[in-house]
């Protein structure tokens, strides 16, 4: 019961942290949405080239997984790991594959979203 | 800069940036912190779910697909632009950030039809996480090939 | 500024016969309520899409003017119109109502006072009457120039707030009852100080502000306290500041007179950081408050300078800075 609690809060605190360095660099630099994505992208990408981003996967579970970055360490593991089994075939096909589920969804919700509501203004 | 040194067109830039308000930055970092912080254990929890039926691994990926659903039921209501308007960072940079970047303008551009609008639209904000994302990590894995590194 | 050279105009007879208003609920719950002449409950007026509803809006002001003015449509000779959409649709789709002959234009947010400017010029030409609309609204404008409505991003502290609504003048070269009129006018340049983030427009606009009020003063041989109030529309909070700052160092001080539409528009609770913006902001200021208090004897003299931010968000993303150009004109009850 005690480790779950502490995935909890390892989960909390290690997400928290990664929002909190994206917004410190909104802060000061002014970048758009999409270019945080990217760079956050990127970054978790980069670190598991090293093999670094894996382990904070392990140890803080979905605090890095959630975040944008775990999405480019998806993608570069399920690369990589596909190609020590297929080689250069792999390379292409593996990265894509790992993250099939979380992309077809966020097209399919989309899709979803736009036939069932309606663009609504901003209040504030 | 001095208060009473002239303004011109070469220091404007840097005049101006002296004007700025200077507010919320630390109220915004903490927002931050706690909203993406919740989405995260929100994340774990499903993690757990799941890994009731399923492996670790399928485990973690469901869990995001479920945070992608709602975050996209979320927008559809409406509610996650507001969540946004404080949280910044923090509902931008977790899976369910991506998720609103990809169902917001496809709501948004329905009007210009399904083809041109939803199908044409819906990676305006997203597709350059997937284009970049795709690209480095056929390159690291190439490179991964090439002189057995990480992994 | 560079080089000083007068480009004033002068004019004898353009009436400002009747001005109408149509305003967003968001506008409407602002200072001014009950000073517009329509408030819409939602920003979708009834259409299914939001560029129908601002080129409703659009008709519906454009007739609402004529009508006020006791006028028929068949006694306009132009109308004289802009907003911010892409190719000026909102306007020119509207027009398609009218039969008078229609310029479209676009100068941003400073529309509006162009319009008038142009109107002006119109009626010195042989034109009798010529109606001057320009408005913007929310939701189009966000989509085109910013993000999409429902994505989440948290708005810099130095952004504005894009108007809805939409403002519209007649104008008449005479006039039988006593009303007010356009005396004077200067025609802005465009000036570019280098200001990159398209948020804080308010900063880009500010020394074309000044360029153009400078350049009034000095053509007229006028100051500030000639003037009951100077309304600019729009440079937001920050941006009248260092339009203060500017033009107290050509030796202007317009601290005590100066206003501005976008950031009177709206309550701070309404939390739109700067103000509001758009074209909307003076053409709804002009034709509501400014113009009763005119007839009122309130005011007996003011200036209205339209400043607008002239870039694109394709500009913007090819990281060129923002233009920006400012028109003024001379209002005397």
């Amino acid at each position: 019961m005690m480790d779950i609690f502490l995935m909890f809060v390892k989960a909390f605190v290690v997400g928290g942290a990664i929002c909190l360095v994206g917004q410190i660099i909104i802060n000061y630099t002014h970048l758009t949405n999409g270019k945080i994505l990217v760079l956050f992208l990127i970054a978790g990408a980069v670190l598991e080239g090293f093999g670094l981003y894996g382990k904070l996967v392990e140890f803080a579970g979905a605090g890095a997984s959630v975040p944008i970055s775990g999405f480019g360490y998806a993608l570069v593991h399920g690369a990589v790991q596909a190609a020590k089994q297929d080689g250069v075939y792999g390379a292409f096909t593996g990265g894509l594959a790992a993250c099939a589920t979380g992309v077809s969804i966020a097209i399919v919700s989309g899709y979803l979203v736009a036939v069932l509501f309606r663009p609504r203004t901003k209040k504030k | 800069m001095e208060s009473n040194a002239e303004i011109t067109r070469e220091n404007y830039k840097s005049y101006v940036f002296e004007k700025m308000p200077k507010s919320s930055h630390w109220k915004n970092m903490i927002w931050a912190f706690l909203i993406g912080g919740t989405i995260c254990a929100i994340g774990q929890a499903f993690i757990y779910l799941y890994s009731l039926w399923f492996n670790a691994q399928d485990a973690s990926v469901l869990a995001s697909a479920t945070l992608v659903f709602l975050a996209a039921l979320l927008t559809g209501f409406g509610v996650y632009d507001s969540i946004g308007r404080f949280a910044g960072a923090g509902s931008t940079i977790p899976i369910t950030g991506f998720s609103n970047a990809v169902v917001s303008p496809a709501l948004e551009f329905r009007a210009e039809g399904y083809v041109y609008g939803v199908g044409a639209k819906m990676f305006l904000v997203a597709g350059p996480v997937i284009v970049n994302g795709v690209t480095i990590s056929v390159v690291v894995a190439l490179i991964t090939l090439l002189f057995g590194l990480g992994g | 500024m560079d080089y000083y050279k007068k480009r004033t105009l002068c004019f004898s007879n353009s009436f400002v016969v009747e001005g109408y208003t149509i305003a967003g609920p968001k506008e409407n719950d602002g200072r001014y309520k009950g000073f517009f002449d329509f408030a819409l409950e939602n920003d979708m007026f009834a259409q299914n899409t939001f560029e129908r509803a601002e080129r409703k809006m659009f008709e519906h002001a454009i007739e609402g003017a004529i009508a006020k003015a006791n006028l028929n449509e068949v006694d306009i000779d132009a109308v004289i119109a802009g907003d911010l959409l892409n190719q000026i649709v909102s306007a020119s789709f509207a027009a398609k109502k009218n039969h008078a002959g229609f310029l479209g234009i676009y100068n941003a947010c400073a529309t509006f006072a162009e319009s008038l400017i142009i109107g002006s010029s119109m009626l010195n030409s042989g034109l009798e009457n010529v109606v001057c609309c320009a408005g913007s609204h929310f939701s189009t404008a966000e989509r085109q120039y910013r993000y999409p409505l429902e994505l989440g991003v948290l708005r810099s502290p130095v952004t504005q707030w894009t108007a809805t609504g939409v403002g519209a003048t007649v104008l008449s070269d005479r006039s039988e009852q006593k009303v007010p009129r356009i005396t004077r006018a200067t025609i802005g340049r465009v000036i570019d100080y280098g200001v990159m983030d398209t948020n804080n427009m308010g900063a880009a606009m500010a020394p074309s502000a000044c360029d153009t009020i400078v350049t009034f003063f000095k053509d007229t041989n006028t100051s500030p306290n000639d003037y009951d109030v100077i309304y600019t529309g729009d440079l937001g909070k920050l941006g009248s500041d260092i339009l203060m700052d500017l033009t107290a160092q050509e030796g202007y001080d317009i601290s005590s007179k100066l206003h501005d539409c976008g950031a009177s528009l709206y309550w701070d609770e309404q939390q739109t950081y700067q103000g509001g913006s758009g074209a909307a902001c003076s053409a709804l200021l002009f034709n509501s408050v400014l113009l009763s208090r005119l007839r009122r004897g309130e005011y007996k003299k003011i200036l209205l300078a339209g400043t607008g931010a002239l870039m694109s968000p394709t500009t913007s993303f090819q990281g060129d800075s923002i233009p920006a150009i400012t028109h003024l004109v001379e209002v005397t009850a």
